[in-house]
């Protein structure tokens, strides 16, 4: 792990580009790679960031989207708006976020259309049957690949609180946010005692 | 009609808008929580249309966030689409820049990665949950347990390009074996 102070940061920024980017630039290279971006963009940005523009090195890319994924929301947008202001400010993040949603919304907003219209057709509601089973099948690949250091590690508290948030939401049904404004000070007074135990 | 349509934009911007400042681990994380507001609470959709609108999020380009702007279309048209896709992007945005910010500022904090280590059982739990949600609404037969086992095994296990796996269930569908 390299230290990261903001100094730090910005000369090893520096020197893993020529010119930062600009505005513009910034909203061409996130609209390229969110609609490159099938099925997930994050492979794209980290090609296009880090080895078509080297705007940073693949270390810096890690700490940066390991932030982005633990923050709220949808990841790669966190992203956008990062790594957009780290090189150019408030504009810097506003033009990454529109360059990553802006063109991909036009699009979904015209299959939208397309469905409301056609949605009833039975090929299409088949076709899209079998889209989405597959899609399921992709969504348990990617679960049981994250899933596999957590087994492997075989830490009980972490798949007991796993199993609880998968029992509370996906069973029970439960909202959201009370679950999670439950589970997360749980989790994280069960991390820091672990560590503490660790460490000791 | 038109108070009503107001009224399912604020409530779109507002579910939508509190529902991101939760999603621990992205979209996908938030699936069971998007399909409880779109088909329970507010009967926006049928569980068949809202397995439809997850396939179409999947095959379109783009983030798989992109699953509210078709929410939002269904509920309120166009400006239904912006509302929600907005609510869902935006606050957590302005978060992930202050808290961007923040981290610069304070250099090697340890809270950082604690926090980071305590939301990874929460996420993949989340996203086991996603999984769980999803199989309810889309798969009906045994052939299509059978295809969503399928894709799951070769995702894991090749290389292959995920869209072609999307391109062969719906090839599947078409062919009216599901």
């Amino acid at each position: 792990m390299r230290p990261s102070s903001p100094q730090a940061d910005a000369s090893a920024a520096e020197l893993a580009s020529a010119s930062p980017p600009g505005l513009l630039t910034l909203f061409v290279a996130f609209a390229k790679m969110s609609l490159a971006g099938f099925g997930g963009v994050l492979v794209w940005a980290r090609r296009a960031i880090v080895e078509q523009h080297r705007w940073m090195t693949p270390e810096e890319f890690n700490e940066t989207f390991a932030l982005c994924h633990f923050l709220p929301g949808p990841n790669i947008v966190n992203l956008s708006v990062v790594f957009g202001s780290r090189f150019r400010g408030v504009p810097g993040a506003i033009a990454a976020f529109a360059g990553l949603l802006g063109p991909p919304v036009i699009i979904v907003t015209i299959l939208a259309i397309l469905y409301a219209r056609f949605g009833d057709i039975e090929a299409l509601r088949r076709t899209l049957a079998g889209v989405s089973c597959a899609a399921v099948g992709l969504l348990f690949a990617v679960i049981f690949r994250m899933m596999l250091p957590l087994l492997k590690k075989r830490e009980p508290v972490s798949l007991a609180l796993l199993i609880a948030v998968f029992v509370a939401v996906g069973v029970m049904r439960w909202p959201l946010p009370t679950v999670l404004l439950v589970s997360i000070p749980i989790s994280i007074g069960l991390t820091m005692l672990m560590r503490r135990r660790a460490a000791a | 009609m038109n108070d009503s349509s107001a009224g399912s934009l604020v409530t779109l911007a507002w579910s939508f808008g509190l529902m991101s400042l939760f999603a621990v681990g992205g979209a996908n994380s938030a699936i069971p929580e998007i399909h409880r507001l779109a088909v329970d609470v507010n009967h926006w959709m049928s569980d068949k249309q809202f397995a439809d609108v997850f396939a179409i999020s999947q095959l379109s380009p783009g983030p798989n966030v992109l699953i509210v702007t078709l929410i939002g279309y269904q509920v309120a048209g166009i400006m239904g689409a912006l509302v929600a896709t907005l609510a869902m992007c935006g606050p957590t945005a302005v978060f992930a820049y202050y808290v961007s910010q923040l981290l610069a500022r304070s250099g090697r904090a340890q809270w950082p990665g604690i926090v980071q280590a305590a939301l990874v059982p929460l996420s993949i739990g989340l996203m086991s949950a996603s999984g769980l949600v999803l199989l309810f609404a889309s798969d009906t037969t045994w052939t299509a347990f059978l295809v969503t086992g399928s894709a799951a095994v070769l995702a894991f296990a090749t290389r292959l390009n995920p869209l072609w796996l999307l391109v062969a269930g719906g090839l599947l569908g078409f062919a009216g074996i599901l």
